[in-house]
């Protein structure tokens, strides 16, 4: 943002005043994340960076706890990840189903008493997780779910289908409802015309909404702590308690994957969101 | 007009009117059959739920069933003086048949917390009721309060009568470091012990403070962000997704490496001679700690709605209010700002609804002085097992966070939230 030859100079000092308070946000926001980089490869036990690394010493960097993280006897993580991706997948789906059906609903302009329809389906999100997760294992506890991975997937998938909802709905808001009438009066049935004209248009929303989802099953420790026995341990589970008992490099090492995987989710997400963008012919 | 004007009709011969409200409501119906799964199962496995933690908060069923002769024969006795002879018999008969079922220490424990005391008299009635020792046949008022002198004291047996209701607010008042007294009037718990209402206020504190932190951090990236152009935007906007997409649980690891008193954060104050090596800061496990890392966390819920809103706000606005003869600041100030409310609103409370309930970070960086109210129903649900009490906490923080989500829903309509 260059400023114009003719802006005075406390204005301009102001203006790079601004600039550096902006860098420092960016910085704040992002540099947390670069620091477990280096430390996963740590040679040594201690989750600080030692006089070999800051010299460079390439003595001082090993894969030891990445070797660790997938070989290592004692470690759960190859049971966490397993029932993660399992919880997330499943979870993911359920939300998605029940997710889209509620938004394709909603975004009817029949329907009747939207308003708090819609504050009750995005609740999940607003309620405090610690609530959610005493209620939602009094229940799991009365009808016998408690410690399996159904009742977790159950519990992921309310905390999960608010987003669902949410993107959903706002693809549908830019949705031209004349196409669905247009195949209508073409002879199409309901689900025909849902299947291959609807989805594909909403299909970006749906598939970020998804993405959501799956990043919230996958991210959540909360009500899983209430939930799971020894069996159903998520990665969120294991980094918990070895935050807060034996505090490991190991623990880096699978943060600095699940960091990859975030990256990996946020492209999606972002080339989505354009993709439905210019679907929806809004343009930037 | 002639009743015979007529009524436009469809094919079928139906009036127009009705058959259009047959449509409309054939759409109504569709449209809601469309939302009912998800409303029904959120409803059987969440909203009901919720509901039951508020009976189990209130419910006190359990030495009402247990003392059922007791307190039909206590409803007729003024609870000033010392029972009459039948209250006394009804209470034995009843503790009797819980001795039959093997429930008597509970009994004991439940009224113990109402009246210190309790369990050993209790006790001391149940070795009696073993041996045989009592003789049913004569009076047996005067055999209890021979067996345990605490018989002959009236406010036991007033203990006893204030344990009658179904219902109790007892937890509630708790929460609020409050209790019944004796008479039944609600008095405060002695001031060094108020643990609960510190808690309350640091929450309100943590999660006011970090939604200002938050806000004043937030605004003007959002600001950059919003007029920058869109490749260099874009490029910045990752510094704010990367995060939100990045799990809670590695942010908060992060922060924890660097703020711990070898880390990163400490030697770097040392580097520019803020603190001695030997002095240096303790940060985490504290409010610091709390502050730092939650602000960081939550800067996103900020910045997204913010952003949002300003993208919309045209840039000609900013140089008309120029060009009219405002200086940069009054313009910001007089055009721009207002411009802005809505999002400030919407990020401001939601980034307050997350904090106020927040549970991991302070859990793992807060320490005992950074914890709030969301570690202490943890607390009491998976430690001490006082899940009345750990639901009675969680329903308090829950009005107050739907109050929040209310005005929410008023100011900037739940359809509104942006996701990225």
């Amino acid at each position: 943002m260059a400023l114009p030859s003719y802006t005075e100079t406390r204005y301009r000092i102001w203006h790079y005043i601004y600039l550096s308070i902006c860098a420092f946000v960016f910085f704040f926001l992002i540099a947390p994340l670069f620091v477990i980089f280096p430390l996963s490869f740590n040679a040594e036990e201690f989750l600080v960076f030692s006089e070999g690394m800051k010299n460079l010493d390439p003595d001082a960097f090993s894969l030891r706890w990445y070797k660790d993280m997938v070989y290592g006897t004692k470690n759960p993580w190859g049971l966490a990840a397993k029932n993660s991706f399992i919880i997330a997948i499943f979870a993911t789906i359920g939300s998605i189903i029940l997710g889209t059906l509620a938004a394709l609903g909603l975004s009817s302009r029949h329907m009747p008493y939207k308003g708090i329809i819609m504050a009750t389906l995005i609740s999940p999100m607003i309620v405090p997780l610690i609530i959610s997760g005493v209620a939602i294992f009094f229940f799991m506890a009365k009808v016998g779910l408690a410690a399996t991975h159904t009742g977790i997937v159950f519990a992921h998938i309310i905390l999960g289908t608010p987003f669902v909802v949410i993107t959903v709905t706002a693809t549908l808001s830019g949705f031209d409802h004349s196409v669905t009438r247009a195949a209508a009066s073409l002879g199409s049935n309901p689900v025909n015309t849902f299947m291959k004209i609807t989805l594909p248009l909403i299909l970006p929303g749906v598939i970020s909404g998804g993405l959501f989802a799956f990043v919230t099953s996958f991210d959540e420790v909360v009500v899983v702590l209430f939930l799971a026995g020894l069996e159903n341990t998520t990665i969120p589970i294991q980094m918990w308690t070895g935050l807060r008992e034996q505090l490991s490099p190991t623990i880096l090492a699978v943060a600095t994957c699940l960091i990859i995987l975030s990256t990996l989710i946020l492209i999606s997400a972002e080339l989505l969101r354009r993709r439905s963008e210019r679907l929806r012919g809004i343009n930037r | 007009m002639s009743s015979e004007t007529k009524q436009i009709l469809t094919t079928d011969g139906i009036p127009l009117e009705v058959s259009l409200k047959k449509a409309e409501k054939k759409n109504k119906i569709k449209a809601f059959l469309l939302v009912a799964p998800l409303l029904l199962f959120l409803i059987i496995t969440y909203i009901f739920p919720i509901g039951e933690m508020f009976t189990r908060s209130i419910d006190d069923k359990m030495i009402t069933n247990m003392l059922p002769k007791t307190f039909k024969e206590m409803e007729s006795w003024d609870g000033k003086e010392l029972p009459p002879e039948a209250v006394f018999s009804a209470f034995y008969y009843d503790y009797k048949s819980l001795v039959e079922k093997q429930e008597h220490g509970k009994l004991g424990q439940r009224l113990n917390k109402e009246k210190n005391g309790f369990n050993s008299t209790t006790k001391r009635l149940f070795r009696n009721i073993k041996r045989k020792k009592i003789d049913e046949s004569i009076s047996i008022k005067e055999q209890m309060i021979k067996v345990h002198p605490n018989w002959n004291k009236v406010e036991y047996w007033q203990a006893i009568k204030r344990t009658a209701p179904p219902y109790t607010l007892a937890k509630y008042l708790k929460g609020m470091d409050m209790y019944y007294a004796p008479d039944g009037s609600i008095v405060q718990v002695d001031e060094d012990r108020r643990i609960h209402r510190i808690l309350w206020l640091r929450t309100l504190e943590i999660a006011f403070f970090v939604t200002l932190f938050c806000f004043l951090m937030g605004y003007p990236i959002a600001h950059l962000l919003a007029t920058l152009p869109m490749k260099y935007s874009n490029l910045l906007m990752i510094c704010v997704l990367l995060p939100f997409w990045t799990s809670l649980l590695v942010r908060t690891a992060s922060w924890m490496i660097l703020l711990q008193q070898q880390g990163v954060v400490n030697d770097f104050f040392v580097m520019i001679g803020l603190v001695a090596d030997d002095n240096r800061p303790e940060m985490m496990y504290n409010k610091v700690g709390t502050y730092v890392a939650m602000t960081q966390i939550l800067l996103p819920f900020m910045v997204l709605p913010l952003y949002s809103v300003m993208k919309t706000i045209s840039p000609s606005l900013m140089r008309a209010g120029k060009s009219l003869g405002g200086t940069p600041f009054v313009a910001f100030w007089k055009v721009y700002f207002p411009l802005t409310i809505p999002g400030i609103g919407a990020g401001c409370l939601l980034v307050f609804i997350l904090a106020i309930g927040y549970y991991i970070t302070p859990a793992l960086v807060g320490g005992a002085s950074g914890t709030l109210i969301s570690n202490q129903i943890a607390f009491h649900m998976k430690q001490t097992l006082d899940w009345s009490f750990a639901s009675a906490m969680g329903l308090m923080l829950l009005t107050g966070v739907l109050v929040i989500y209310w005005i929410y829903n008023k100011l900037v309509g739940v359809d509104n939230i942006k996701l990225g």
